[in-house]
């Protein structure tokens, strides 16, 4: 189970308090009725969901209340930072980064070894 | 010889063990009546009297003795009781410890445990291979359901499953510490006498009753010159009174989670004869932990050899933790059959207590000239390089066979039992749990700790430190690390200085001789689920190469003691039988619990009345008293209708409805979410939140609102009352309360934070009480004041605020049942009062009370929807004919983009309808699917389903609401419901089937 700081409260509370709440730095369009088919798909289905450093937001459902977002890495689970609703995207550090990687090495398979994707993303997925 | 102490145990041997031999008590085993000592395991009570045969195999129903001192043993699963209520089976004999009237059964065997029938299974097991089932069960199809898988059941599992409830009650703490310490051997007691020092929360657990890990059966090793047991005694007796130390005995770590977050049970009374009843059984810990040190210890390996399961074949580390910790020797005439040193200390112990050591085997060439000088002066039997090939004894081991490992030649030995070691595996468990990886150690046959995720550290044997030395040395470092990364500042303890410590150098894994790839016998690598060296070779053969796949096709290390002792067997026979190095084949996975855990513990309180809440109305009292019938909604009690003396649920409810219609109804709607909506901006919001316009809407007046998701996909629905330009009063369904909240404080909080909007959740601050039908003003009237009432004043779809018996009040004109009606909102503590007030005005008028199913079949005759039931996450408002409640020239809301996408726009949508039975006395089933076409050869194409339907009294005629492909389009048309017995055809028609111009509301 997560310890997660919520910065409002300023506490590291246990995971049962908070709520997620999906990928952050989603915005919702201004022009919402306007947009193009593609665009709704982009804003409404299409989500990273990647596989390591990931911008989240949770609630802290059963404490203050407030939606915050949250930088984790999801193989390690380990959170780089948490910070409120409208900051900015933060700019990760190396440092920052390395803190929370999960183990690299080691030989046996005691969870699941995936290898990286193949593919590049850019037309050859198809 | 030995000199016994007859009251318990005729295998005593004074002088040994700690424990005192003035304190006995009483226990039964197979109705026997036995003595033992307090503080003895139930395994060391009953070698104590002699008894090694305490089980029968799971698959071949073998003769199995006791195998091991600690939690990792496979064979001694014994069926404990204390009371018919309080009998729990497949408890470990090697961790129970003997209470003062313990009833202990032996299990899976029939007729009694030295004469089973199963047992010709043994014989016929060339029979069953690994993945007999598989291949065995597959033809004729029909004989699985009524020949094979009854007769599997019956054979499957190990003991029975008590019968009566559980009457005891188990406790949940949560903690948190800076430092927890796992295993209370001597790297764990070094770590936390270090840690202790520093002042920082330290809690230090250990399975045993006993803190001391393997020093409680070390009689020769010297720290600071005094004994292991005087040094433990001390270290706890320092650490014990210090406020910032938490000490739990008979305390498992089986569970290591995500954030340093360990999960512990606690055993509390199992050991007591009469426990206090006050006392929890056992106690679940949740320990978040800043830093943790794993000191979990190693555990003995078997050998691998033929026949190498008889009764009196045991660990040596068990022989030398009977004779040491308990004063019980295992035999008079023992063989040890080793590949590791610390089986040597095992065979000292023994022959310096008196007891006869017929043969010492040692698997190996090279031996410590040390040992070999302390065996001959003891006069042992040394027999190095040599094997084991084969036992015998059928109830008991009374020879084994020695070979030379590289030659020929039989040596028949006389022997009443066989303590053997392949080495020891480093426990590694918490720490593969935390998520860390391991690194196979090539030159000891053993996988370690290398790579952490958590913030742990592994001290001692489980790090494959097997010095004590260096373990304590390494423990004594990692706890003032720990207390340094906890914030702390350490303080140096130093450790103690070590003599005579015993070695653990030398192993075998994989088969020994005599039970290799060529040789036909039974050789066990996991004695709980019968798997041999054969099993794990054939399951390669037949394919399986991933070590998780053979796992599943032999069920090797899959039992309860998840191949503790068997693991790395398997592991070195299925490499080799691939032709492939230990660390290409891979370790399989490491999962909680360590050792099982009760489901009582798991579960705590949360059972019976505290397993969920129950929510209650204000006015629940009253309707308990009326004889009311409940359903739950959610955490909701709700009355679902109200019998008379006679009625039937059938004919309360017509009754209800047609009193309701004709009269009135009287009915509780406080359930309803109710969300308070304030601000400057609240219009602005509201105008977000909802696809209604607000603008227009005029204080004091309601208006029904449909929320979407961005996707315009109906959300939910509700009655929003304006109380003043700057406050709606909001309603939700009943469910939808908590995310419909959460979704408008998402959009409030990220979307539009400038905005000056609160949201309060009002549901449980206001009782609603409805009151509908054509008497309900003059039925309430006389009790309301400062509100007009009359229809010219209060218009259907309004809201006043005023008071009613006194009481403030919110009063909301409208209706859900098409009548004239009100729902009335009063501060949730004065509920039951003004209902009591209005019932007593109500009932001489002819007035009802109705429950839910009353509500939802008026409803319903008035074609209203109930959003979840008459919709399902892919009904837009234009699918349910509610578009009329969209604001067509509005510019933005959640889901105005949404419901423009093409597959929403696009013809033939499945759309809410209402349906008519031909036979009117016909009521369909919801969820029924429809067809237009039921004779169309299978598959028949669907056309829609039944969403609600209902016998209407009032119409006298079956009503139903369904989902049905371009069904605008389609009123008059004939559909098909084929059921079970009969084809059931309906009309398509316009769903509001009661009053359809919708006069009787403005009454």
């Amino acid at each position: 189970m997560l310890l997660v700081h919520c910065p409002y409260c300023e506490e590291e509370r246990p995971e049962l308090e908070f709520a997620g709440a999906g990928e952050a730095h989603i915005a919702r369009p201004a022009n919402m009725a306007d947009i193009s088919d593609e665009e709704f798909e982009k804003f409404f289905f299409i989500r990273e969901n990647q596989k390591g450093i990931v911008f989240e937001r949770w609630r802290h459902i059963h404490g203050c209340g407030r939606f915050f977002n949250a930088v984790r890495n999801s193989v390690s689970d380990k959170f780089i930072k948490t910070y409120k609703a409208g900051e900015k995207k933060p700019k990760l550090t190396k440092a920052e980064i390395a803190s929370v990687l999960p183990p690299a090495k080691g030989t046996p398979a005691n969870e699941p070894i995936h290898t990286a994707p193949t593919t590049t993303g850019k037309g050859d997925a198809k | 010889m030995s000199t016994s102490t007859p009251n318990a145990g005729s295998n005593r041997i004074a002088g040994h063990g700690r424990l005192s031999p003035a304190k006995t008590v009483t226990f039964t085993f197979d109705d026997k009546v036995m003595t033992a000592l307090e503080g003895d395991t139930l395994a060391s009570a009953l070698l104590a009297n002699g008894i090694h045969l305490v089980g029968r195999s799971f698959k071949y129903h073998r003769p199995r003795g006791i195998l091991s001192a600690g939690p990792e043993e496979p064979n001694a699963l014994i069926d404990i009781s204390r009371d018919s209520a309080r009998r729990q089976p497949n408890v470990r004999a090697t961790v129970q410890q003997v209470f003062d009237g313990m009833r202990a059964k032996s299990q899976n065997r029939y007729p009694s445990l030295s004469f089973d029938v199963g047992a010709a299974n043994d014989v016929l097991g060339r029979f069953f291979p690994a993945g007999f089932y598989y291949k065995t069960f597959m033809w004729p199809k029909q004989a699985w359901d009524k020949l094979y898988e009854p007769i599997i059941r019956r054979a499957a599992g190990l003991g029975n499953a008590p019968e009566e409830a559980d009457p005891d009650h188990y406790a949940n703490r949560f903690a948190h510490c800076d430092v927890l310490i796992i295993g209370g051997g001597a790297a764990g007691l070094m770590a936390a006498r270090t840690a202790a020092k520093s002042g920082k929360r330290v809690i230090l657990v250990d399975e045993n009753p006993d803190f001391g890990g393997a020093l409680l059966s070390d009689n020769t090793v010297r720290l600071d010159g005094k004994s292991a047991d005087e040094w433990t005694t001390e270290t706890i007796a320092e650490i014990e009174h210090l406020d910032n130390v938490t000490l739990l005995r008979r305390t498992t770590a089986f569970g290591y989670y995500s954030h340093n977050m360990v999960s512990l049970v606690e055993q509390v009374t199992e050991h007591m004869a009469q426990p206090d009843p006050d006392l929890p059984r056992e106690r679940m810990w949740q320990v978040r932990a800043k830093q943790v040190i794993l000191a979990t210890g190693a555990i003995e390996r078997h050998l691998v050899f033929a026949d190498n399961d008889r009764p009196g074949i045991m660990l040596a580390s068990a022989g030398q933790a009977y004779l040491n910790n308990y004063g019980v020797t295992p035999g008079h005439n023992i063989g040890i059959y080793t590949a590791c040193d610390s089986a040597w200390a095992t065979a000292f112990d023994l022959k310096k207590a008196g007891i006869a050591i017929a043969a010492l085997v040692d698997c190996r060439a090279e031996i410590d000239p040390a040992l070999l000088a302390e065996a001959e002066a003891l006069g042992l039997r040394v027999m190095k390089n040599h094997a084991i090939t084969s036992t015998a004894g059928r109830l008991r081991i009374n020879s084994m066979t020695v070979e030379p490992v590289n030659g020929e030649g039989k040596t028949d030995i006389p022997i009443d039992c066989l303590l053997m070691s392949g080495g020891w595996t480093p426990s590694v468990h918490l720490f593969s749990q935390s998520r860390g990886r391991v690194a196979f150690d090539e030159a000891n046959g053993r996988f370690l700790p290398d790579v952490y995720t958590e913030d742990c550290i592994s001290v001692g044997a489980c790090n494959g430190t097997n010095e004590m030395v260096e373990a304590l040395a390494e423990a004594a470092a990692a706890a003032e690390e720990a207390i340094k990364s906890a914030g702390g500042k350490p303080k140096k303890v130093k450790p103690p200085r070590v003599e005579h410590a015993s070695s653990m150098n030398g192993f075998l894994i994989g088969a020994a001789k005599g039970a290799g790839p060529d040789d036909f016998v039974k050789a066990f690598i996991d004695f709980q689920n019968d798997v041999t060296a054969k099993d794990i070779r054939l399951a390669v053969t037949e394919g399986f190469h991933s070590i998780e796949h053979v796992k599943r096709y032999t069920t090797t290390g899959m039992a309860t003691d998840q191949g503790k002792m068997s693991n790395m067997h398997g592991l070195a026979i299925a490499a080799q039988t691939l032709g492939k190095e230990i660390p290409e084949v891979g370790l399989t996975t490491f999962r909680a619990p360590y050792t099982p855990v009760t489901f009582g513990a798991l579960v705590a309180h949360s059972k019976g009345d505290l397993f969920d809440v129950t929510r209650r109305t204000p006015m629940h009292d009253w309707s308990e008293a009326q004889g009311a019938v409940y359903e739950d909604v959610g955490n909701w009690k709700r009355a679902w209708y109200f019998p008379q003396a006679g009625e039937d649920m059938h004919a309360a409810v017509s009754r209800e409805c047609k009193t309701t219609r004709e009269a009135a109804g009287i009915f509780d709607a406080s359930t309803l979410g109710k969300i308070e909506v304030v601000g400057p901006d609240a219009v602005k919001f509201m105008n977000l939140m909802y696809t209604n316009p607000w603008d227009k809407l005029g204080v004091g007046r309601c208006r029904y609102g449909i929320m979407c998701r961005e996707d315009g996909f109906i959300y939910d629905d509700g009655v929003v009352g304006r109380l003043s330009e700057d406050r709606f009063h909001v309603t939700t369904t009943t469910g939808g309360a908590p995310r419909v909240l959460n979704m408008m404080e998402d959009y409030l909080q990220t979307e539009f934070p400038e905005w000056k909007v609160w949201l309060t959740s009002i549901s449980e601050q206001w009782a609603v009480i409805g009151v509908q039908g054509p008497k309900a003003r003059e039925i309430i009237e006389p009790l309301v004041e400062g509100i007009d009432l009359s229809n010219e004043a209060l218009t259907h779809m309004s809201v006043a605020e005023g008071k009613i018996c006194g009481v403030p009040t919110r009063l909301f004109r409208m209706s859900f049942t098409g009548e004239t009606g009100f729902e009335i909102n009063v501060p949730a503590d004065y509920g039951q009062a003004v209902w009591e007030a209005i019932w007593e005005r109500g009932e001489p008028l002819g007035m009802t009370p109705y429950g839910t199913e009353a509500m939802h079949v008026m409803r319903a005759e008035k074609g209203y929807i109930i959003v979840g039931q008459d919709t399902d996450g892919t009904v837009t408002p234009h699918d349910a004919a509610v578009d009329w409640a969209i604001g067509k020239k509005k510019t933005d809301f959640v889901g105005i983009r949404g419901l423009k996408r093409p597959d929403l726009v696009a013809e033939g949508r499945r759309q809410l309808v209402g349906l008519k039975t031909k036979q009117a006395e016909i009521v369909l089933e919801e969820g029924a699917q429809i067809v237009d076409d039921p004779n169309h050869p299978v598959p028949v194409p669907m056309v829609g389903f039944v969403t609600s339907s209902y016998w209407s009294e009032s119409l006298g005629h079956s009503i139903a609401m369904g989902v049905i492909d371009g069904g605008h389009g389609r009123m008059g048309d004939t559909v098909y419901i084929p059921m079970e017995n009969e084809v059931i055809a309906a009309e398509i028609c316009n769903p509001v089937f009661y009053d359809p111009e919708g006069g009787r509301v403005n009454g």
